[in-house]
């Protein structure tokens, strides 16, 4: 019997995003899952809404985050329902490692399948809709709108895994509480993708980049309770 | 190793264990028994640094807990009758990502070590996912020991075991029970208690009402043990 280093937060981190990403990309159950969901909804929404170029255009931020934030919600849930349905959450709990390990591992990795799903949808939504949304402005924007939904869906799905309404519970708990970071990201996303120039947008993005500062910090600091028996 | 003083948890209104005073020395192996809601499970979640007592004192491997519950956790191997493993990786990388999380050095030789003893040491490369039940749990074991704790707590390892499997399950426990370890194992099983544990003591309506050494009960068995303690409880 010997004592071991304690691991650092950055090396326990580094683990737990790994360890996702590994059994991920062998079952692929929870990005299919997302990726069929987007492509439904951004389907969907190209014959539902027959609208005018110009009107599209302007629903078109809308109609993306919509999309975005929907099937997030699908990974957040699956991504804690894994570690909670057969005890691995407790096998986390068990570590020697600071509990922000686990918020900030299980956060990296939601936003490796966001970003992942968002990278398949956004193609195909230009050539639905027939509008470029490979723009580096645009992308920054959907980096951070999915930072911040990521940083608070995490700590609510940590929470409300542990309730037998989980399935109903997340997006309850969520949706309202990531509306400033959903709004900022769809009325900066709007107006590049109406032609706006970036300093146009400078209102909205810095509140978005505000609002993750604000998510992260405040979800860091209590992951540690939401998780506690 | 293990010391627990007048601890007493609660759940809103409903008090689970109303003062367990409870001790286990380096290289027992205690048996800790009783009927369904006895609050064994909750005992050993609070000793596992997974619950907070509501009062009283707890002491693991020299530290107090809630307090130093990172250090306590250092030193502690759990397995419950859920694996705490994940489906979609090998064998081999369940426990290298334990490893990491415990911060192992050697991590390869370590795991390669811990799969031999498991007897899992040709099936590394395979999805946990294919693991029969008694597979997984030997796993399980594998995974507890692997940051070579001094204090085991098993939470009913048997569950949903066949005989077989019981019977390789017991050669491990039986292993890791010879090292020198603090171990406590709830379980309904009271044949095999009776074959592992070198103490039993009994858990009934949140206080410990009976204990007794292996060498105690020599003249009597330990269902008739377990009934009388549940009777003058």
């Amino acid at each position: 019997m010997q004592d071991n280093p304690q691991p650092s937060t950055l090396k326990a981190t580094l683990a737990i995003f790994l360890k996702d990403i590994s059994s991920e990309f062998r079952s692929f159950e929870l990005i299919s899952a997302m990726l069929v969901f987007s492509l439904l909804v951004i389907i969907i929404f190209n014959f539902a809404l027959e609208l005018e170029p110009l009107v599209r255009k302007a629903a078109n931020a809308g109609i993306l985050w919509t999309t975005f934030a929907f099937a997030g919600t699908l990974g957040l849930n699956r991504s804690m329902s894994v570690e909670k349905d057969r005890g691995c959450m407790d096998g986390l709990l068990l570590a020697p490692v600071d509990r922000a390990a686990i918020y900030f591992g299980k956060t990296l990795s939601n936003l490796a399948f966001m970003l992942i799903v968002e990278a398949v949808t956004l193609p195909i939504y230009s050539v639905l809709y027939n509008e470029n949304l490979l723009r580096l402005d645009l992308l920054v924007v959907i980096l951070l709108g999915s930072i911040g939904y990521a940083a608070v869906g995490t700590m609510l799905a940590a929470m409300s895994v542990q309730t037998r309404m989980r399935e109903i519970l997340l997006p309850i708990l969520l949706f309202p509480i990531a509306i400033p970071v959903l709004l900022s990201a769809v009325k900066a996303s709007g107006g590049l993708l109406t032609g706006a120039d970036f300093s146009e947008v400078a209102t909205p993005f810095n509140l978005l980049l505000v609002y993750d500062v604000i998510f992260i910090a405040a979800a860091f600091m209590l992951f540690d309770s939401v998780v506690e028996e | 190793m293990i010391q627990t003083k007048k601890l007493v948890k609660r759940f809103g209104l409903k008090t689970i264990l109303r003062g367990v005073d409870f001790s286990v020395a380096a290289g027992e192996f205690v048996a800790l028994l009783g009927p369904n809601g006895a609050g064994k499970t909750t005992f050993l979640r609070i000793l596992a640094t997974l619950s907070r007592p509501s009062l009283g004192k707890v002491r693991v491997a020299g530290f107090e807990l809630p307090r130093d519950a990172a250090q306590v956790r250092a030193k502690l191997g759990v397995v419950s009758h859920m694996p705490l493993l994940y489906p979609d990786l090998t064998a081999e990388e369940n426990l290298m990502f334990y490893a990491r999380m415990y911060g192992i050095p050697n991590m390869a030789a370590r795991v390669t070590e811990v799969l031999e003893m498991v007897g899992l040491e040709l099936r590394r490369k395979d999805l946990v996912r294919a693991f029969s039940r008694g597979m997984q749990q030997r796993l399980a074991i594998g995974r507890a020991v692997l940051h070579e704790p001094q204090v085991m707590l098993f939470d009913e390892p048997y569950t949903g075991l066949d005989q077989d499997a019981s019977e390789m399950l017991d050669n491990a426990l039986r292993y890791v029970a010879a090292e020198g370890r603090a171990v406590v194992m709830t379980s309904h099983d009271l044949a095999r208690a009776e074959d592992l544990a070198t103490r039993f003591d009994v858990l009934s309506r949140g206080v410990i009402a009976a204990s007794a050494k292996r060498e105690e009960l020599a003249q009597t068995n330990l269902l008739a043990f377990y009934k009388h303690s549940l009777e003058e409880k």
